[in-house]
C-alpha cells in the first residue's frame, strides 16, 4: 500500500532529517487491512533511527504526538485502529519542543 | 477513490459550527468536532475575546512580541497582526528576538524570525548574550556544562528580553506562553515550592509596576490546537529543540500534562484555575521586592540574579548564584586566564548598565 508520511515539529531528525517520506508498506497477512496500529510498528523499525521513544510510548504515538491522515485528526477517524486506504497522506507533528 | 475514503472515514459527520463542511479536528476545550475553516475562526475569536476581557492593550501602544521562530510565538505574531487589523485595536507590533548564541539552534530559528518579519511585514530587533552579557550561551556550556546551562539562559533571557523591548520603546511585551506551558509551570513552582512566583505565573499578565508589564494572549491556549493552527495555515516556523535542554527538569512537568491531556483535555485548564487561586496566607513572609545595587533592576537581594550568575562566570566561579554560596557583591575584575574567553574583551560598562528584570516564568 502506497503511503506519504510527513514528520514535522522536530520529528524528522528521527528519521534522517527527511520531512516527506514515500513509503510502500503491506499489511501483515493480504486479506488484512492496514490498520494505525500496524503502520505505527512499521514507522519505529524502518524508519526511525534514533530515539524511538521521542516518537512512542507504549504501542502508540507519544502524547504530545498529533497525527493527522488527510489533515484530519486521527481522533476522529478511529486512533489507532483506523484502517488506512492506498494513497493517504499521513502526518506527525511533534509538539514536545519549545515555541 | 480518495473523495470515497474521506467521507467514509467521517462517518457522515459534519462540522457542529457550519453543520455543512467535514470536520478536520475535535477542540480538545469543547470535544466539538469542526472544520478547518471554523476552527480558524473560533481559535482566533478566541484569543480576541481573552484580549478585550483582560483588557490587554490600549489603542496606541506599541507591543513588542517576543519571538523565538518557534510555532508558538510565529502563531502569537501572525494572530495579533490579524487581529489588530481586523478589530482596529491600534497597536504599532514590533517583533523582538533574543540570540542567546547557540550554533545549529538559535542561529537557524533567526532565520525563521527575518522571514517572518518580511512575511507578516513587523520591524523586527535582535538582542544578544553577546551584546549584553559579553557571553554567548556556547561558551558558558564550556564553562559550566550541561547542568546549570537552563538556569543562566532563562535569567539572561528575561533580562534580554526586557532591554530589548526598552530599546523598541514597548508599552508591553507579550510572550506565545500558551496553555500547556502555564499548568506546566504551576505544576513546577508546586513541586519546588516556590510560593512567590506559584500564583504570579498563572497571571494573565504581570510586571504591570514595572517598566515593562508582560502578558500571555494564548493563556487559555492548546498547545495542541496552536499546532494544528501552525500546521493548516502552513505557518514558516523552526521546530527544533534546543541542543542544551535535553537535561531540563522541566520536561517531566510537560509528559506529565500531555498524559494529562490524553484522559482528561480539561485538566490542563483545571490546572491554571488552581494556579490562579492560589492563595498565601497572610503570615507567609514574601521575598520583598527591591533594586539591583549594580544595574539599577527589580530584584529581591542586593544583586539581582543576573548580577550574580555574570560575576561568577567573569571571575571564573561560575557556581556563583548557583550553589548556596554567599555572592561577594565588590564586582571585581575578571580573569584574563579564563579558557573560554579566547582573548576577547568585554567592557565593564556592560555590568554597570544591565537592568535586571524579576525572575518570575
Amino acid at each position: 500500500m502506497h503511503l506519504t508520511l510527513e514528520f514535522g515539529g522536530g520529528l524528522d531528525l528521527l528519521c534522517q532529517s527527511v520531512k516527506i517520506h514515500q513509503v510502500d508498506v503491506a499489511p501483515k497477512d493480504e486479506n488484512a487491512k492496514l490498520t494505525m496500529r500496524d503502520l505505527l510498528a512499521w514507522v519505529r523499525s524502518s524508519l526511525i533511527k534514533e530515539r524511538p521513544e521521542m516518537f512512542m510510548k507504549g504501542d502508540t504515538v507519544r502524547p504530545g504526538v498529533l497525527v493527522l491522515v488527510n489533515d484530519c485528526d486521527w481522533e476522529l477517524c478511529g486512533g489507532i485502529d483506523m484502517e488506512l486506504e492506498e494513497k493517504d497522506v499521513v502526518v506527525f507533528i511533534s509538539t514536545l519542543h519549545g515555541g | 477513490m480518495e473523495e470515497g475514503t474521506a467521507s467514509k472515514r467521517a462517518a457522515g459527520r459534519f462540522c457542529s459550527i457550519c453543520t455543512q463542511r467535514k470536520p478536520a479536528l475535535r477542540r480538545p476545550k469543547t470535544l466539538e468536532q469542526i472544520c478547518r475553516e471554523c476552527f480558524y475562526a473560533v481559535f482566533e475569536e478566541e484569543i480576541h475575546n481573552v484580549i478585550i476581557k483582560n483588557h490587554l492593550f490600549k489603542a496606541g501602544e506599541r507591543i513588542a512580541v517576543g519571538a523565538s521562530g518557534g510555532k508558538d510565538s510565529t502563531v502569537l505574531a501572525y494572530v495579533l497582526s490579524e487581529l489588530n487589523r481586523r478589530h482596529g485595536y491600534g497597536l504599532d507590533l514590533f517583533l523582538l528576538s533574543v540570540d542567546e548564541g547557540i550554533t545549529g539552534y538559535r542561529d537557524d530559528s533567526l532565520e525563521t524570525v527575518k522571514r517572518n518579519e518580511i512575511q507578516y511585514g513587523l520591524p523586527l530587533k535582535i538582542v544578544s548574550y553577546m551584546d549584553l552579557y559579553g557571553w554567548t550561551m556556547d561558551e558558558i556550556v564550556k564553562v559550566i556544562g550541561l547542568k546549570n546551562n537552563c538556569t543562566f539562559c532563562g535569567v539572561f533571557r528575561r533580562q534580554a528580553l526586557d532591554r530589548g523591548a526598552a530599546f523598541l520603546k514597548a508599552d508591553k511585551l507579550v510572550t506565545g506562553h500558551n496553555a500547556d506551558d502555564i499548568a506546566e509551570t504551576v505544576l513546577l513552582n508546586i513541586l519546588r515550592g516556590d510560593i512567590a512566583r506559584l500564583s504570579r505565573c498563572a497571571y494573565i499578565m504581570t510586571g504591570e509596576d514595572g517598566p515593562i508589564p508582560r502578558c500571555k494572549p494564548f493563556k487559555y491556549t492548546y498547545e495542541k490546537e496552536i499546532d494544528k493552527y501552525a500546521y493548516f495555515k502552513k505557518l514558516d516556523y523552526f521546530s527544533t529543540e534546543c541542543i542544551y535542554s535535553p537535561n531540563a527538569y522541566r520536561g517531566f512537568a510537560r509528559e506529565f500534562i500531555k498524559d494529562l491531556e490524553r484522559i482528561r483535555p480539561q485538566a490542563i485548564l483545571d490546572i491554571i484555575r488552581s494556579g490562579e487561586n492560589f492563595r498565601i496566607s497572610t503570615t507567609t513572609r514574601m521575598p520583598e521586592q527591591g533594586i539591583c545595587e549594580r544595574c539599577g533592576y527589580i530584584s529581591s537581594q542586593k544583586l539581582c540574579k543576573a548580577c550574580v550568575l555574570l560575576e561568577g562566570l567573569n571571575r571564573g566561579l561560575p557556581k556563583l548564584g548557583i550553589s548556596r554560596i554567599k555572592a561577594g557583591n565588590d564586582g571585581s575584575g575578571r580573569p584574563d586566564e579564563e579558557p573560554t574567553r579566547r582573548g576577547r574583551e568585554v567592557e565593564r560598562p556592560i555590568l554597570e548598565s544591565k537592568p535586571c528584570g524579576t525572575l518570575d516564568f
